[in-house]
């Protein structure tokens, strides 16, 4: 089972590197900050979407993120999909649940992170 | 032939790191980097899981998770399979050859999808990271928030699926 997964895991994570490179800190920023609004939040849901990231690059990450005045609502939505739903990471998930699976679960998470964002804004 | 072609994109993708360390090109270096972390992280945590996964295998017998997990394991399950999913470590990938041996054992569709996402967002071993870096008040409101509604999805998932015939295929 390893080996199988292994040349598609390999792939993932060439993609996840380039991209994780393509979107600087300064960018998220930009689009998260203070009054950035709903564009904020979409900007989080999507960006966050990309792949996989595990917790111990999400956490320092969105520790940057909050030191530059991007809301807490929002850093909650950012860091579910980061962690929970993740575009690049379809075809392995597609491997044990079946495309049509993987994708109804990752646009269900990503509801869930905006509704978890949305009660974190009431009481932060 | 067909083996060789899956590589091909790491490997095109090795050779350009390479390249780039050969003539200091920043920009190579920097999702070079990228790419080891990622690495060093499923070449951790991924055999782990999978000799974890060999020995549940053996030596859990399908009646009990079928009692505690399965269809009719109600609210216990759900705690179970979360405490489960929250003392683990590692990637949400690594998680799904997870989901499959529980499945095959016979756990619910709906514990699946709880697991999965407590398994991703909730872990205990990373909590004291996360307070380190968002305070302690997020931290708990997080988890407080997202157990709720990743138990929603968990039924959720389960109530689209009870018709049709769901499995978690080994790969």
């Amino acid at each position: 089972m390893f080996l199988k997964l292994l040349p598609v895991l390999l792939s993932m994570l060439a993609l996840v590197s380039i991209v994780l490179f393509l979107i600087p800190d300064e960018t998220l920023v930009k689009y998260m900050g203070e009054d950035s609004g709903s564009k904020g939040w979409v900007t989080a849901a999507l960006i966050g979407s990309v792949a996989l990231i595990p917790g111990f690059i999400a956490y320092p990450l969105c520790g940057i993120l909050v030191q530059n005045g991007v809301a807490y609502s929002i850093i909650a939505v950012f860091i579910t999909t980061l962690m929970m739903t993740g575009i690049l990471t379809l075809p392995v998930e597609a491997k044990f649940f079946g495309w049509r699976i993987s994708i109804i679960r990752n646009l269900i998470s990503m509801a869930g992170a905006l509704i978890i964002g949305l009660i974190m804004g009431f009481f932060l | 032939m067909k083996k060789f072609q899956k590589y091909l994109f790491p490997l095109v993708f090795l050779i350009l790191i390479g390249l780039s360390y050969l003539f200091d090109f920043v920009a190579g270096e920097k999702i070079g980097l990228n790419f080891w972390m990622f690495f060093k992280e499923m070449i951790l945590f991924l055999p782990l899981m999978f000799i974890l996964i060999g020995l549940f295998d053996v030596w859990v017998p399908r009646e009990r998770i079928e009692n505690h997990i399965g269809k009719k394991s109600g609210w216990k399950g759900t705690g179970i399979v979360m405490l489960l999913a929250t003392l683990q470590a590692g990637p949400l990938y690594g998680a799904f050859p997870f989901a499959y041996i529980l499945w095959k054992k016979g756990c619910s569709i709906r514990n699946i999808f709880i697991y999965l996402g407590t398994f991703s967002t909730i872990k205990i071993p990373m909590l004291t990271f996360e307070i380190g870096f968002l305070g302690l008040k997020f931290s708990l409101l997080r988890t407080l928030i997202t157990l709720p509604v990743f138990i929603l999805i968990g039924y959720l998932m389960e109530w689209y699926l009870k018709d049709k015939d769901f499995e978690v295929k080994q790969p």
